[in-house]
Order: structure tokens, then C-alpha cells, then sequence
């Protein structure tokens, strides 16, 4: 029992410990005189990385989901007699609630991990270390692009995947199962909101894209420089992100949809 | 040029230096020998301001590194440099930008110059016709050299060498031991190589230290040294598997611990 008690305090003290070194690490990369000139090829290389290589599966997953949620949704509403409601239905599960999670848990597994990684590849090969002895900060110049690569462009590909999930949905519903094409479009237009729907939704996706982002970050920042210990802090990544992802889900939408 | 000072360093409940008084003199190539897992790395961090002593004072230029704000920590680093072990170039960069990414960070010169700059400091270490390779691409040898003509590029008035001839064969060594002593003289640096190649190192140094057990146990020239009267430092000098420093990890009983798993 007792041994339990000092268990769940030692977790505890941890976690709370790589709060206070993750938000060390962000106050750090954050903080001071921007230098945009000097820095702007290393942004437009982390919005590569991140963005641009993270689009195919975005783009593929987003096609799929939305073909899935059409294919279902209308077997359901076709009961009903409510196909002309497969628009909204598609719409609103995606800009609400897939598109952001889904997005967001893809991210982690793409480019979280891969970001775990290299930065703790970099601090096991002393890359990290030789670059402080040059006095160049390696959170001001490693850490801060890459925040800024993961929090700008993860509401843009879940801006993405919605986009394409509804397409996806048209190809199923419209183009194969006969729903009527202006129906689809015209409900949709009809029953989703900007601001309780589309704005929503992107603040969703800003706060996972922050979370993850800065868990990708902090697990490679702080991993123990060892193959294991990097093996252990992607693992962790994809795993810690994904769970706080739905756990800040159910929160976010309690607070905007609950009630 | 650096100055320690009753340096007191603890890593948990570990101490791993205790008292230690250190100086090394400008221009001068000053070498730390001592056995494994002595936390020779670690004195070098502690010189650039990567670790905080628990107490004692460590000068460098003037300046006491532990007590030093950011920026001026920043500041100091910008006239030192350190060769890491593992040369630790930066991976996604060719041999070319790695030489010109301190220069590239810490000045606004133009383009043209930079290469000449970086140009005469790969010819300095014979990489000249390697400027274009990835890290990946090349030797362990060559890596170590091309990491020195990047620890280099800005001229620093102190550089470090963390072991720098650890897992060399006979021919890279001999170039680096050449390198560091003629950068020595050539560009005037005060240079401090942390190592326990006991005769590359008396090779080339002008002062010795000798560190065992937390503190300094011998220093003085590579010749005073030959001559030290401690069992200890003769059993580091010479390499003897026995002495003072025990060949056996703390052990039980040997003859006792075998009749047991007998049991």
C-alpha cells in the first residue's frame, strides 16, 4: 500500500517536473529578439518537413474517412428517408470532431515522432551540446522553428482534411449512391455555422496542434541520449500526444458543444 | 587564460570533484590525463558554463564562468571552443557549411569571404577537397578534423579537446597530434586536451595534469612528471594494470563467492 502511495507520488511529482522543463524549454525557444532574416530558411524548412510531408497522409485519411462517413450515414439516414441530411452529417462530423482529432493524432504519429527523434539524435550525438559551446541557442534555433512549424501548420492540414473528407463524402453519396448533388451541398450550407462549426473546430485543432507539438519537442529535448532512451521518447510521444489529444477533446467539446 | 579555483562539483550524492585547483596558461597546450569515468568531460563543460560547480570559482578572460547572466555566458562561449569526442558535425549540413555555420551565425560577412575563410580552415586540417561530403561520408579520422577546422573557424583564443585521439588509427592520430600543436603555435590559442593517450599527450603538452580520486594528484611538465614520486601517477604514466588503482572492481571474496554458487 504504502509502496503504491510513493508510486503514484513519485509519477506524479514527474510529471509535474516535465511540465515546469517543458515550459522551460518553450520560454526559452520563445522568448527574446526575433531575427527573421537569419531565421527564415530554417521556418521554411520545418514548414516542409512538417507541413508539406505530413499532406499525403492527410490528404489520403481525409479522402477515406469522409467516404466512410458517407457510406455509413447513409444507410442510417436512408431509413429515415433524411438522405438530403448526408451534407450536414458528413460536414459536421468532420469539422467538429474528426477533422481536428484525427488530424491531430496523425500528426503525431508523422511528424511528432520524426521531430522526437532527430532532436534526440541531435542531443545524443552531441549535436545539441557542441552547438551551445558555439553560442548558438540551440532552443532559439532547433526548438523554435519547429514549434512554430507543428502549432501553424496542423490547423491548416486539418483545414486540409476536412476539405477533402467532404469531397469524399460527395464522391460516395452524390456520385455513387445517388444523393442529390445541390441536396448535399445546399443542407450543408444551411445547417453548418462559421463560428460555432468552422472557428470551433480550428480552435480545436490550434490546441492539439500546440499540445502536440510541444510534447514531440520536449519528450526529443529531454530523451535520454541512448538508442533506447530515443526509442522510448518517440514511443512516448505518439502515445502521450495521442492520449492528451482526446482527453483536451472531450474537454474542448464539453465547453463548446456541451451545453 | 583559465583559472579553477577550490572547484567543487557533485553529481547527486556523487562527488566527482572535490577542492580542485587548476590553471592553464595562455598559449600554452595544458593536457588532464586521467583513468576513465573521472569526469575529465565533465571539467571541460564546467569550463564552458554547460554545468554549474556547487562552489569555487572558474576565470576565464577575466570573466568567472558559473556566476556569468545568459548573454554574457553567450558572449564568453563565442571566444572558446570545444572539440566534442565525437566531432558531433552537424549531420544534415555538408563539411563546407558545418566549417561556415559559426561564422555564418556570429557574423555578417559576406558570402565570398566566408568561403575563403572556410577554405583555410579545411587546408589547415587537409580537408580542402572534402568540402563538399556529408558527415556521413566520411572516416571517423576525418570527421574528428573537419569538427576541429569548425572549432577553429572563429579564431578562439581557448579551444578544447575532448579526447581527441580516442579510437584513431596510428595515422589520423599522428595528424591530430600534429594539428593541435601546430593551431597551438600557429594561431597563439591556449588549448586544454582532456585524454588518457598517455604518450600522445606528453608528446605534445607543455604543463600536465594528472587527475584521480576527485582531485589533482600530479602536475608539471611532461618531464617532471616522469620523474613524480606518487605510485599512482607512475601506475597511470606506465600503464600498469595493478597499483594503486586496483585491477578488480570492489569485489567479495573470490574463492568464497565461487564455493557459494557451488552451493
Amino acid at each position: 500500500m504504502l509502496n503504491k502511495l510513493q508510486q503514484l507520488g513519485a509519477a506524479t511529482i514527474g510529471t509535474i517536473q516535465g511540465l515546469g522543463r517543458a515550459s522551460l524549454m518553450l520560454f526559452g525557444a520563445l522568448w527574446g529578439r526575433p531575427r527573421p532574416v537569419k531565421a527564415w530558411p530554417l521556418y521554411v524548412k520545418q514548414f516542409y518537413v512538417v507541413g508539406v510531408l505530413s499532406l499525403l497522409i492527410i490528404l489520403v485519411s481525409g479522402l477515406f474517412i469522409g467516404m466512410v462517413l458517407a457510406l455509413q450515414g447513409y444507410t442510417v439516414l436512408a431509413k429515415f428517408g433524411a438522405e438530403q441530411m448526408l451534407g450536414p452529417l458528413v460536414a459536421l462530423s468532420l469539422l467538429r470532431e474528426l477533422g481536428p482529432v484525427v488530424t491531430a493524432l496523425l500528426f503525431a504519429g508523422r511528424a511528432g515522432s520524426a521531430l522526437t527523434a532527430e532532436i534526440g539524435l541531435m542531443k545524443a550525438t552531441e549535436q545539441l551540446s557542441s552547438m551551445e559551446m558555439m553560442a548558438v541557442d540551440p532552443l532559439r534555433r532547433i526548438i523554435a522553428p519547429r514549434f512554430w512549424a507543428g502549432v501553424i501548420c496542423m490547423p491548416l492540414l486539418a483545414l486540409i482534411f476536412n476539405a477533402v473528407g467532404i469531397l469524399g463524402g460527395h464522391l460516395v453519396g452524390v456520385d455513387w449512391l445517388g444523393v442529390d448533388g445541390g441536396g448535399y451541398w445546399s443542407a450543408m450550407q444551411a445547417n453548418v455555422d462559421f463560428y460555432d462549426d468552422i472557428v470551433n473546430g480550428i480552435i480545436k485543432s490550434a490546441v492539439f496542434a500546440f499540445i502536440v507539438t510541444v510534447i514531440a519537442l520536449h519528450k526529443g529535448f529531454d530523451a535520454i541520449p541512448t538508442s533506447e532512451g530515443i526509442s522510448q521518447a518517440t514511443t512516448q510521444t505518439v502515445v502521450t500526444a495521442s492520449l492528451a489529444v482526446l482527453g483536451f477533446d472531450f474537454i474542448l467539446t464539453a465547453v463548446m458543444f456541451g451545453g | 587564460m583559465v583559472d579553477i579555483q577550490n572547484l567543487t562539483f557533485r553529481r547527486g550524492e556523487r562527488v566527482i570533484y572535490d577542492n580542485m585547483s587548476m590553471q592553464f596558461s595562455r598559449g600554452k597546450v595544458t593536457a588532464i590525463m586521467g583513468p576513465s569515468g573521472i569526469g575529465k568531460t565533465t571539467l571541460l563543460r564546467l569550463i564552458g558554463g554547460q554545468l554549474k560547480p556547487d562552489s569555487g570559482s572558474i576565470v576565464f578572460d577575466g570573466a568567472n564562468i558559473p556566476t556569468l547572466k545568459r548573454h554574457e555566458l553567450y558572449q564568453a562561449r563565442k571566444k572558446m571552443s570545444m572539440l566534442f569526442q565525437s566531432g558531433a558535425l552537424f549531420t544534415e549540413m555538408s563539411v563546407f557549411d558545418n566549417v561556415a555555420f559559426p561564422i555564418r551565425e556570429h557574423t555578417r560577412l559576406p558570402e565570398a569571404i566566408i568561403r575563403m575563410m572556410v577554405l583555410m580552415k579545411l587546408e589547415a586540417v587537409g580537408l580542402r577537397g572534402a568540402r563538399d561530403l556529408m558527415p556521413s561520408e566520411l572516416s571517423g579520422g576525418m570527421a574528428r578534423r573537419a569538427a576541429l577546422a569548425r572549432a577553429i573557424a572563429l579564431d578562439p583564443q581557448l579551444i578544447m579537446y575532448d579526447e581527441p585521439f580516442a579510437g584513431q588509427d596510428p595515422i589520423s592520430m599522428g595528424v591530430i597530434v600534429r594539428l593541435i600543436k601546430s593551431l597551438n603555435d600557429a594561431l597563439g590559442m591556449t588549448s586544454i586536451v582532456v585524454s588518457h593517450d598517455v604518450t600522445e599527450v606528453m608528446s605534445i603538452a607543455d604543463y600536465v595534469y594528472i587527475v584521480a580520486e576527485r582531485k589533482v594528484i600530479g602536475h608539471g611538465t611532461p618531464a617532471q612528471l616522469l620523474q613524480h614520486e606518487s605510485p599512482l601517477v607512475q601506475q597511470f604514466l606506465q600503464g600498469q594494470a595493478d597499483g594503486p588503482v586496483p585491477f578488480h572492481f570492489k569485489a567479495a571474496d573470490y574463492a568464497q563467492e565461487l564455493m557459494e554458487m557451488k552451493g
